[in-house]
């Protein structure tokens, strides 16, 4: 186990030195320079120079590359050229709003998606599986912002039921979550379905029937178990497009988390936020994806056993 | 003379082989009727799923509502009329007007082209950069498949969407920029699937006997491996199309892709979220029209890989 912990970070190591490595050049082929970009075009030459020399900026690329990752990996991710303050602070601060609502999201994807698919499989073929699964395209096809501007013109200016923005209680997250889980949601009632009616198939489903227990018994005690697998590793992979939605959430609902800070720094042509911003999200779901390659061994005896 | 007899020979079992193969493929297809032709697929298709087959008839009307936009919409999407402005859904403006008396429907017509343009071709330029990587990975193996592979993994590692904001800080908003950042960003995941297609078909009987004959691996690869990845491709192609629409639309609404005064559904939607309580058909009909674009395509490629594609259900 701790062996095959011990692999899987050894892959990531070269993936993640990938990422940085790309967004780095990608960020520093931009035309003009920084510093001009940061100033303005009035601003003294000499001044510019001498702020390129402190920001390190006047140096060889590759320095600075090596000096970068040498400061990201004691956490230092430079500083904001606009709001001069400390990148890994910045991210930090706002990280927590974005993790509270990708929970929430999670949670309501997982409640929505397994239900509606579990509803499906048992209705395979019939009408009401029909009508969840096309759902569920529906609901995979729907961009982000349009299921966020729809709650928000429904459900906070109609019928006033909840805030219209904001962040600090748990009513103010609850359409943002919505909006972020829903194509999850569709993700996971598909793969659900699909999974418990090829399940459903298999020889021990067959031995639980003929013991005499009840439908109900063998789905929740042997089939699910089963069907799940797929599902939870599904649920990790799908960080990466959460966080994607997140980004779009959080400028419909006015959330300061990690999307919105990547927005603006664009905006404001703010190089190191930007960059300290993509870089700390493709961690997390670098993360993510170990995570779910280790849960799907520890959930699976076969795979257990045999690595 | 001894090696023209040693090539004949082997030539001869490469043509026994392929009878054999011939035989044994003429035994299955008389197994399962006959073989399925292009004609055959469609009627199934047809048959099989009635939402695909209506799907594809809704993408060819959307396809010919913007390929004829100019005659299809009546007002002139970019003629602005202050005087009209923001005025609610009638019989004159059908989805009402925005902020500058541009009339929706005619801009929402409009913006179909955008999108059906950037569905297409960043998704086929990032599936041709993805399959001749994967063919390449696939076939022959070793240091090339293994850098190749590495860089797929560290592409798919990034939030698609984020990357193609980086792409779009660096070289600036517009469409053309999003064409180069989509097709720059989604080649891996193709990549991915071509290799693990190629892997397999590599073994099959009748490239070894193309390699035996002294067949070069160019022709090998085009002319055996990659029409057998086709279906694959096609549906693959089918469902790209609709992200790709998403990501424009995405990255518009974020302002950092398609600038005014362009009829892009994503740029609609965000200039009619200032008036969404106010004027909410102004940024819920581009919406709408996105959600019926993506869906048909959603439908269709889904349709698709149930009657073309058995590789990519297992998946």
């Amino acid at each position: 186990m701790i062996k095959n912990v011990l692999k899987r970070i050894l892959i990531a190591i070269p993936v993640l030195i990938g990422v940085v490595l790309i967004i780095f050049i990608m960020l520093r082929i931009v035309p003009g320079d920084p510093v001009t970009t940061m100033m303005g075009e009035h601003v003294n030459q000499a001044v510019i120079e001498k702020v390129s020399r402190e920001m390190g900026l006047d140096q060889p690329l590759y320095v600075q590359f090596f000096k970068y990752v040498g400061n990201a990996l004691k956490g230092d991710f430079g500083t904001s050229y606009r709001l001069n303050r400390n990148v890994t602070k910045i991210i930090l601060d706002a990280f927590p709003n974005t993790v509270k609502l990708s929970v929430c999201a999670a949670v309501i994807a997982w409640l929505i998606g397994i239900t509606a698919g579990i509803v499906a499989a048992i209705n395979q073929n019939r009408l009401l599986d029909r009508l969840f699964m096309g759902g569920a395209l529906a609901g995979v096809s729907m961009p982000v912002f349009m299921i966020a501007l729809v709650l928000q013109y429904l459900f906070a200016f109609k019928f006033k039921w909840f805030p219209v923005s904001g962040y600090d209680s748990l009513a103010c997250m609850i359409l943002p979550a919505i909006a972020l889980g829903w194509n999850s949601a569709g993700s996971i009632a598909r793969m659900t379905r699909s999974n418990l009616v090829e399940v459903m198939q298999d020889d021990y489903i067959r031995t639980a029937r003929a013991k005499g227990l009840m439908e109900s018994g063998v789905i929740v005690g042997h089939a699910l178990k089963n069907a799940m697998l797929p599902v939870v590793t599904m649920m990790a992979l799908q960080i990466s497009s959460m966080l994607s939605g997140a980004v779009l959430t959080e400028s419909v609902f006015g959330i300061p988390g990690i999307g919105r800070l990547a927005v603006n720094a664009i905006e404001n042509r703010d190089m190191p936020l930007l960059q300290g911003t993509v870089i700390f999200t493709t961690i997390l779901v670098i993360i993510g994806n170990m995570i779910a390659d280790m849960l799907y061994s520890v959930l699976d005896p076969r795979i257990r056993e045999g690595a | 003379m001894g090696t023209d007899m040693k090539r004949e020979e082997s030539q001869n079992k490469v043509l026994e082989i392929a009878d054999l193969k011939a035989a044994a493929f003429e035994d299955t297809a008389a197994q399962i009727g006959e073989e399925e032709t292009w004609c055959d697929q469609v009627k199934k298709l047809v048959r099989q799923n009635k939402l695909a087959a209506f799907s594809a008839i809704l993408i060819v009307v959307i396809i010919l509502m913007a390929v004829f936009a100019p005659l299809v919409s009546p007002y002139d999407p970019y003629a602005q009329a202050l005087k009209d402005r923001l005025l609610a859904p009638c019989s004159a403006h059908w989805l009402g007007t925005d902020e500058l008396g541009r009339d929706m429907f005619s801009r929402i017509i409009y913006g179909a082209r955008i999108s059906l343009t950037i569905g297409l071709v960043p998704t086929l330029i990032s599936m041709i950069i993805g399959t001749v990587l994967g063919l390449i990975a696939g076939y022959y193996g070793g240091k090339i498949d293994f850098a190749i592979m590495r860089m797929a993994d560290v592409m798919l590692a990034f939030p698609s969407l984020l990357l193609a904001m980086v792409v779009m800080y660096t070289m600036g908003g517009g469409l053309v920029n999003i064409f180069i950042a989509l097709s720059l960003v989604n080649w891996a995941g193709t990549a991915r699937i071509v290799r693990a297609q190629t892997l397999s078909l590599k073994e099959a009987e009748y490239v070894e006997a193309a390699r035996s004959i002294g067949v070069k691996s160019r022709t090998i690869l085009l002319r055996h491996i990659l029409p057998n990845c086709l279906p694959s491709l096609i549906v693959l192609f089918t469902l790209n199309i609709p992200s790709a629409i998403l990501s424009e639309s995405s990255l518009s609404f974020l302002g950092v892709g398609a600038q005014p005064p362009s009829a892009s559904w994503g740029l609609a939607v965000v200039r009619g979220k200032k008036y969404l309580f106010t004027e909410p058909w102004l940024s819920i009909a581009p919406s709408i029209a996105i959600m019926i674009i993506v869906m048909a395509f959603n439908f269709l490629g889904d349709g698709l890989r149930d009657v073309l594609d058995p590789y990519l259900k297992e998946q």
